[in-house]
């Protein structure tokens, strides 16, 4: 008998949850930084970066001033280049020194944590940031290294062999967050 | 291929297939590049070369590994070019220069590589008098990746790589360019290569000179066989026709010898009918690029006033070269063994 398998796929989160959960992350930023005036949001590529954008607007919206917004290229940093490809290489655009300010790293989905560890290092050759906060939209569990987020948009405990899609109008043209996972216990091997 | 243990930055990883450069392990000459392969290597080295205008010229991708740099002809610039390039990757990188080697001793090219092989280095940079060497080494070594840094008067594929980098940072775009290769084009492994980059983004090549230097094989006309994707490059000895509406011209450094070969009558001649000037610039496009691969011999193939006035882009050539070879570094040194 032919195996089947099946893919299946919940939403965790619409626009209007990510347009929420990126509010109240905004809110708290500026809570905890009493303000915005140290503060640079830098993006991991490429959904952080869009997250940060819309960050810095509400950041602007709620309490007036620009924050700047910076992009970080993570893939000279990793841990894992050995075992892949080398991934294509973006230009890091942190616009000035980062020394005295506080950054607040931003990306859309935080697993194992090597990714943040990655950007912390990278982070470093800029110069001695006051402090570096998480900002994540989703965390999906299952850390590797002691990593853990400030800001949080939504907890969501998943299985490892689960993947997590995040959708941006930016980049998908939609903003939606969705997880997959395989029909068959047996089968977990994803297409790469 | 399972997802745990990977990086998880990208949820799903479509992202990552069409942002991955492609495998590969040997980097000898354009010709089995696709143009999508050399997009991504353009596109790689425009990451790299942000690297290199950070305070701390230093990212720990090569971590660990080893890179050596085997030059049988004296070169200042093509190594150090590779060697900063490594260096940066904070790969590390051992330079051997012929002289003061076992080389002197007589030992081969072959076992020379081999020995290095079975230290467990990662990757030769291979200079050599030979066309061809480089391709022996890459037939004989099962574990070390070979970037091709000059054959002979084959193949230069790194500097047609910052060749192409660089005129699409300047001009934004390759496809259609009139490309306009002028000089010693019979000798010149820079020029091949060349070719084949340009012509695999879309650009159209115009080759001149004397027809004592010109490639006349390209023309068939010795019944060899052109390859079909070559078949649009054009030959021609009049440079102040060719030069019209050209994009780039790229003058090739003229060797004194030639003139002692019989390739030349005088360079008197030479200087008259192609030496790049203001005069013959004005012919191309507003706005043409000038480059040379260097070293220049100004005066001959290109006047002072050119290769240091405002068209002139051959010290961003150089610029560029570190950060192509920096991705060109970070896609073969990468392999695990």
């Amino acid at each position: 008998m032919p195996d089947r398998v099946g893919v299946s796929q919940r939403q965790i989160m619409n626009p209007d949850d990510i347009r929420r959960a990126l509010a109240r992350v905004s809110h708290e930023i500026l809570e905890r930084n009493r303000g915005a005036r140290d503060v640079v949001l830098v993006g991991i590529y490429t959904r952080g970066v869009h997250l940060a954008h819309r960050l810095s607007r509400n950041l602007k919206e709620f309490e007036g001033g620009d924050v700047q917004v910076a992009a970080l290229d993570i893939n000279l940093y990793r841990d894992d280049l050995k075992n892949r490809s080398s991934p294509l290489v973006r230009p890091t655009t942190i616009p000035e020194s980062i020394r005295g300010k506080r950054v607040v790293l931003v990306d859309d989905v935080l697993y194992t944590g090597r990714t943040v560890r990655a950007a912390m290092d990278a982070l470093n050759d800029f110069g001695r940031a006051d402090q570096i906060q998480l900002a994540i939209l989703l965390d999906r569990g299952h850390r590797e290294l002691p990593i853990r987020p400030d800001f949080v948009g939504q907890n969501v405990p998943t299985a490892p062999d689960e993947v997590v899609k995040v959708s941006l109008i930016e980049t998908e043209g939609v903003d939606a967050v969705a997880i997959i996972r395989a029909n068959t216990s047996a089968d977990c091997r994803r297409k790469s | 291929m399972s997802l745990i243990g990977a990086m998880e930055s990208a949820p799903v990883s479509d992202e990552m297939v069409v942002s991955e450069m492609p495998s590969r392990r040997h980097v000898l000459d354009l010709d089995d590049f696709s143009g999508t392969e050399i997009t991504a290597v353009l596109d790689s080295a425009k990451g790299m070369a942000e690297v290199l205008g950070r305070d701390i010229k230093k990212v720990p991708a090569l971590r660990g590994r080893v890179v050596v740099t085997l030059f049988y002809e004296a070169s200042t610039r093509t190594r150090i070019s590779f060697e900063e390039a490594g260096k940066v990757l904070s790969a590390d990188v051992i330079n051997m220069a012929t002289s003061g080697s076992s080389v002197e001793k007589g030992e081969s090219l072959l076992n020379t590589a081999l020995t290095i092989q079975a230290m467990g280095i990662d990757t030769i940079v291979i200079r050599h008098p030979h066309s061809g060497a480089p391709y022996l080494l890459a037939r004989h070594l099962d574990r070390v990746g070979i970037i091709n840094a000059g054959d002979g008067m084959h193949a230069h594929p790194t500097q047609a790589l910052l060749d192409l980098f660089t005129v699409r940072e300047k001009l934004g775009s390759l496809k259609g360019r009139k490309i306009v290769i002028v000089g010693d084009v019979l000798h010149s492994r820079v020029a091949r290569s060349n070719v084949w980059g340009f012509t695999k983004m879309g650009a159209e090549v115009v080759l001149c000179g004397p027809t004592t230097l010109l490639p006349l094989d390209l023309l068939g006309s010795d019944g060899g066989r052109i390859p079909s994707e070559l078949a649009s490059v054009k030959m021609v000895t009049d440079l102040d026709r060719a030069i019209e509406d050209a994009d780039v011209v790229m003058a090739l450094r003229l060797q004194e010898e030639r003139q002692q070969g019989g390739f030349l009558p005088s360079l008197r001649e030479y200087i008259r009918r192609w030496q790049v000037t203001e005069t013959r610039l004005q012919r191309a496009k507003p706005g043409a690029l000038v480059m040379h691969p260097g070293p220049m011999n100004e005066g001959i193939e290109i006047s002072s006033s050119i290769a240091h006035g405002g068209s002139s882009v051959i010290e961003e050539q150089v610029t560029n070269g570190v950060a192509v070879r920096m991705a060109l570094l970070y896609q073969i040194a990468n392999r695990s063994s």
